[in-house]
């Protein structure tokens, strides 16, 4: 059994590592907030600019012809996985869920014969993925230096991969992150981006529109904007889930550790009692025995 | 019957502007300035560097965008843009620098002409502004 000072020293411990973790748990509650806002004033423009892509691709007469990005490049033999994680830990499942749906998705490419090359966003991912995949990633970006979410990041990436892509350095192009649910809540994500999948039920509007200069040069405009503007929805979405993840994890562990200093304080209280007692015993068969 | 419709400017970051009554909106397109009014056919087109005009009434705010998309459709414009601000809100200092690296990165080789063609235009613009 411990001694008496042992647990008090364990108690004053369990309680600071409490603090921590509620202080934790308040920031993260306070940059939740930020993320969800900024997450949902990003929001119209990728609306938008998905409502336009559909519009104008559903006039493109030529199919044949299609911008590349558009139509991909008509082989589907490498595969680039982009995994966004977050640069940071202590956020509960939040970059573990993004992994395990990552590799999930590896080993169904490798079975199938497909080559693989990873690109990672944020240093955790990367410390999980090395390990497993070294030779597959081809690159890892990170922008630790960045407070916020901001889309010129996201510009950077996007820049990359369309120059990865005219190298053709991969034929197909996909996007992990967390789409942010609610606080509890986040849901793992696959999306493929390159080449562009266009749900043909959302085409809505058969309006004909005048193009100027023609459909085929603003497609090839837009879609490089529009690849970042995905990933750029998908870095908000990312920051956003990790600030509630890492709140849910941090309020989990403040509760925790209140349980574990209750049962401490029992424990401590318990041997001081026994100790009380012992002496006392000690003391009065000491008088009797006189 | 009014002659007003509906514009919204959204950046990624978020909605830039968004006003139920405006009379009429010039944007830079790409093969030149439109004009664009009530009941205007709808539209695709994108910006190269230059002003938006819009006018409320009597009023015309300006806006300086890099680039962007325009959609007009059953009277709403939306504009779609990564770099836009308020000519009464311009920072002589960044647009000093903006132009200075539009400079720059024309004394490039390697650009291709169409490239050429909208720094030699963002050039001129921001020229334009910054002796206002």
């Amino acid at each position: 059994m411990a001694s008496l000072d042992d647990l008090k020293k364990r108690i004053s411990s369990v309680k600071s590592t409490q603090k921590i973790t509620k202080a934790m748990k308040m920031v993260a509650a306070a940059k939740l907030r930020r993320a969800q806002e900024s997450a949902e004033r990003g929001r119209p423009y990728s609306q938008k600019m998905n409502n336009i892509i559909l519009n104008l691709s559903s006039g493109i007469s030529d199919k044949e012809n299609a911008p590349k990005l558009l139509a991909g490049t008509g082989e589907d033999k490498v595969h680039l996985c982009v995994v966004m994680t977050a640069d940071r830990g202590l956020c509960g499942g939040f970059n573990s869920n993004i992994i395990k749906k990552a590799k999930s998705y590896f080993q169904k490419l490798s079975d199938s014969g497909k080559e693989l090359k990873i690109i990672t966003v944020g240093s955790k991912g990367y410390d999980q993925l090395k390990r497993a995949y070294k030779d597959n990633i081809i690159e890892n970006i990170s922008f630790k230096e960045s407070k916020n979410a901001n889309y010129f990041d996201a510009d950077k990436v996007g820049k990359i991969l369309i120059q990865k892509f005219e190298q053709k350095e991969f034929d197909v192009c996909t996007i992990f992150y967390n789409q942010f649910k609610n606080v509890i809540t986040q849901i793992p994500q696959e999306q493929q981006i390159i080449p562009l999948k266009i749900n043909e039920e959302e085409k809505s509007s058969d309006e004909n529109y005048e193009f100027e200069p023609d459909e085929d040069e603003i497609l090839g405009n837009l879609l490089p904007k529009n690849i970042s503007t995905q990933i750029f929805k998908a870095m908000l979405e990312n920051s956003a889930s990790e600030q509630g993840s890492r709140m849910s994890a941090m309020d989990n562990a403040t509760r925790n550790a209140g349980e574990m200093v209750d049962k401490l304080t029992i424990q401590y209280n318990r041997s001081r009692q026994a100790a009380i007692t012992k002496e006392l015993i000690e003391i009065i068969s000491g008088a009797e025995s006189l | 019957m009014s002659e007003n419709f509906k514009i919204e400017i959204v950046n990624p970051e978020k909605s830039f502007l968004s006003k139920e009554e405006v009379s009429e909106v010039v944007v830079p397109a790409f093969e030149g300035e439109i004009g664009i009014l009530k009941d205007h056919i709808p539209i695709i087109s994108f910006l190269k560097p230059g002003i938006i005009k819009v006018s409320i009434g009597s009023e015309v705010e300006n806006y300086y965008v890099e680039d962007g998309i325009v959609e007009f459709k059953d009277n709403s414009l939306s504009i779609l843009t990564s770099s836009i601000f308020n000519l009464k809100d311009a920072d002589k200092n960044h647009i000093s620098n903006s132009i200075s690296e539009a400079e720059n990165e024309l004394s490039k080789d390697e650009i291709d002409d169409q490239k050429r063609f909208i720094l030699n235009h963002k050039v001129e613009v921001l020229k334009s502004i910054s002796a206002i």
